[in-house]
């Protein structure tokens, strides 16, 4: 097998997962701070916004790279979903899978599928709005719009309760995933368990912290 | 104790088989639970009824040739064993036992819960070995110091025996962690450094060929492991292949 094969392979493939896994945290983390000045500062939240939605580096650079994260982590996901499930023809009449694992790590393609619907739903939310917007409709941009037109899309208490599942299944796909990454990319040495304990801390406080600011801004908009 | 035993039957490789109920009565707790079989098959026998065709040889946990998915595990329910240490003291009076092959493509039965494991050769001849010219005049392998902690890890992977339980609780009938035992035993030691990069792209290229999905890191190869191969043989297999994938060559 030749060097370029390391995608060919198995664990090549599992690799290609972390890897955009990992972007995808550090993406979340990024969103979660925008997210959370819009409870402390409307002014703080609105600059970040503009100039989110307007430099060109993270327009025409970074957006672009992002969607391809996620449509890869996707497609390359159910690509091995599949192939496992091609692995095994026919079904054990009884599997205590309990016994030996969690659910979470067994459904990852079932928690993948909500987080997906979610994120289109988050698409047609405010990204195709956005589009509209600056390139079709060529609005003229107010860099004041942002926070609240953000209000305006959490007074609806719908979209708060698809939030906290979305985001409660995303907590549980981190919980095995976080972990599961730095495995597949052969990190399993003495700073392992520190890893895996930052992953649990993450996996909880990341989506909590959506949860959290989803509320926050449904009760701000009732007052 | 009374059981009802559900047990695969298939006539051979080409039959579609399907589950089939047998009553059986006053088993001893003391018996191990191939002997529990082999009771049944006694009885079978004396009906002039076809036996239950299991695999097994040592009957002791160290060859790796009885299989035998029970109760939705491999080698049943207890930890750390094969089915030939599993005793019936686990099961309860008026239990019903499921008794299936290991499934997986890579896994074609043979008949009833004989399954096919030469997949497990294949990758082994790939790759799993060390080229030594053994002319007579060969090094003792002592001479050659080897770290207290690095042979103790290579000792470990290399008490895998080969069973197959870990593709057999896999929910994706994946092989990594066998693969990687195979790999690490010789990647830990100085011996096995030569032919280091050639055996883990070519042991980890059978594995796919053969049919074994992939890992996703459920961890439930781990815990069903008669002999408790740890997951960190998967990473240090992933690592292997991922250095030596990007190796630069000359």
């Amino acid at each position: 097998m030749s060097k370029s094969g390391l995608f060919k392979s198995s664990i090549g493939r599992k690799l290609a997962m972390a890897l955009s896994a990992l972007f995808l945290m550090i993406f979340l983390l990024q969103h979660l701070f925008i997210n959370l000045t819009a409870v402390f500062s409307e002014d703080a939240f609105n600059e970040l916004s503009h100039f989110m939605g307007t430099n060109p580096l993270v327009q025409f650079v970074a957006q672009p790279i992002l969607i391809f994260a996620v449509v890869f982590h996707f497609v390359m996901g159910m690509y091995l979903e599949m192939k496992n499930r091609a692995a095994r023809p026919i079904a054990y009449k009884k599997v205590n899978g309990a016994a030996n694992s969690t659910w979470m790590s067994r459904n990852m393609a079932i928690s993948g599928l909500v987080i997906l619907a979610f994120l289109v739903l988050h698409f047609i939310d405010f990204w195709v709005p956005e589009i509209n917007h600056k390139y079709i409709a060529m609005a003229p941009e107010d860099p004041t719009r942002y926070y609240g037109e953000l209000l305006h899309k959490f007074s609806n208490p719908a979209r708060v309760v698809a939030y906290i599942v979305a985001f409660g299944l995303l907590a549980l796909h981190l919980l095995h995933g976080f972990g599961s990454a730095f495995q597949s990319m052969g990190q399993n040495n003495k700073y392992i368990d520190g890893l895996k304990k930052f992953g649990v801390f993450y996996s909880i406080v990341v989506p909590l912290g959506f949860i959290l600011i989803a509320i926050a801004l449904y009760v701000t908009g009732l007052k | 104790m009374n059981l009802t035993l559900k047990i695969w039957r298939q006539k051979n490789a080409n039959d579609k088989g399907s589950m089939v109920d047998y009553q059986i009565s006053d088993v001893s707790p003391d018996m191990s639970f191939l002997e529990m079989l082999d009771v049944l098959n006694e009885d079978l026998i004396t009906k002039d009824e076809e036996p239950v065709a299991f695999d097994h040889d040592c009957r002791e946990g160290i060859c790796g040739m009885c299989s035998l998915h029970i109760n939705g595990e491999p080698h049943g329910p207890d930890k750390g064993i094969t089915t030939c240490q599993l005793h019936m003291r686990s099961f309860k009076n008026g239990d019903t036992i499921y008794i299936e092959p290991f499934r997986a493509k890579a896994f074609p039965i043979i008949k009833d819960l004989i399954v096919d494991r030469s997949a497990f050769e294949r990758i082994q001849q790939s790759g799993g070995y060390v080229s030594v010219n053994t002319s007579g005049n060969t090094q003792d392998a002592n001479a050659i110091p080897v770290p207290k902690e690095d042979a103790d890890m290579a000792f470990d992977a290399a008490t895998c025996i080969g069973c197959g339980a870990c593709v057999a609780a896999c929910k994706n009938s994946s092989a990594m962690l066998f693969t990687s035992a195979k790999v690490s035993q010789f990647a830990l030691l100085p011996q096995g450094k030569v032919e280091a990069k050639k055996r883990v792209q070519d042991m980890v290229a059978q594995m796919d060929a053969e049919g074994f999905g992939n890992c996703s890191n459920t961890g439930a190869c781990e815990a069903e492991c008669p002999k408790g191969i740890s997951l960190e043989n998967i990473a240090r297999l992933n690592r292997e292949l991922i250095k030596a994938k990007t190796a630069v060559k000359h």
